[in-house]
């Protein structure tokens, strides 16, 4: 059990350097989606692990995997408009919010 | 890690799967990142089978290696001219955040080797995983299963009209 949370963990880890460190924004997204899939497997180890009876770990990390869909989709969307905007996807570039 | 071929198969897979998360928030070029994503991805599918989660290795496969990565892959090439473009593509703080990020995962790695609670060894497989889940879906998550068909249907929604060229 330990690996498989060690394993998670270094993933996350790496996710989120990807997400402090990425300028473009689809990178970012791309990064957001490693940290998802840490916490799935987490959610997964523990369910099999921990909870002898029951499959709830395994039901939430299906949740999961439909909001980061949902996410994916609207945040893809929005990278568009961005581009449609700025001219181009560059996070450094995108910090006024309304104007 | 009960027996060892099982053991193997997690080294391989979790090797396969760092290098090419590393790879993913490390290349210039955002598309070889996508591709490299999708290795990831379906290690992680691997991970699941791994950990007796059949339906779940489906359902990463399908959605996230066929659905969420077609369209980020669809989105890096609307997008290209930034993308393609051999530029840096980390900002000013990557040093800072990569010690950031590596005392991060150095103290969850010792916080998970220190708490004696998580040794457990593992469980049986549950028998008719997808069976169960299925079952639970149906009964006990019922309202959380509605619920998320609905947030689906506004984010289909929502992408629509953000998307949407203006009119006026």
């Amino acid at each position: 059990m330990f690996y498989y949370l060690a394993l998670a963990a270094i993933l996350f880890s790496i996710g989120l350097f990807g997400v402090l460190t990425r300028r473009n924004v689809i990178g970012i997204l791309m990064s957001l989606e490693l940290m998802f899939n840490a916490a799935n497997i987490n959610f997964v180890t523990f369910n099999k692990f921990i909870v002898t009876d029951g499959l709830t770990g395994q039901i939430f990390a299906i949740f999961i995997i439909v909001v980061a869909a949902a996410e994916a989709t609207v945040g893809l969307a929005i990278v568009l408009l961005i581009y449609r905007n700025w001219r181009g996807i560059d996070m450094d570039h995108v910090r006024i919010m309304k104007w | 890690m009960d027996q060892p071929q099982v053991g193997l198969v997690f080294w391989i897979l979790s090797f396969v799967m760092l290098v090419s998360a590393f790879m993913v928030v490390s290349l210039k070029n955002i598309f070889h990142c996508a591709l490299f994503l999708i290795l990831c991805l379906f290690s992680v599918a691997g991970i699941f089978i791994l950990l007796g989660a059949e339906f779940l290795a489906a359902a990463q496969v399908l959605i996230y290696i066929g659905a969420v990565s077609v369209l980020i892959i669809f989105a890096i090439m609307l997008t290209s001219n930034l993308a393609s473009k051999k530029i840096t593509q980390t900002n000013e703080n990557a040093v800072v955040s990569f010690f950031v990020c590596f005392i991060f995962a150095l103290t969850t790695l010792l916080l998970i080797g220190n708490t004696r609670v998580w040794h457990y060894a593992a469980q049986g497989a549950v028998k008719d995983n997808t069976l169960n889940l299925g079952r639970y879906l149906m009964t006990e998550f019922m309202l959380p299963f509605e619920v998320v068909s609905v947030l689906l249907l506004a984010a289909m929604i929502g992408a629509i009209v953000l998307a949407r060229k203006d009119k006026s």
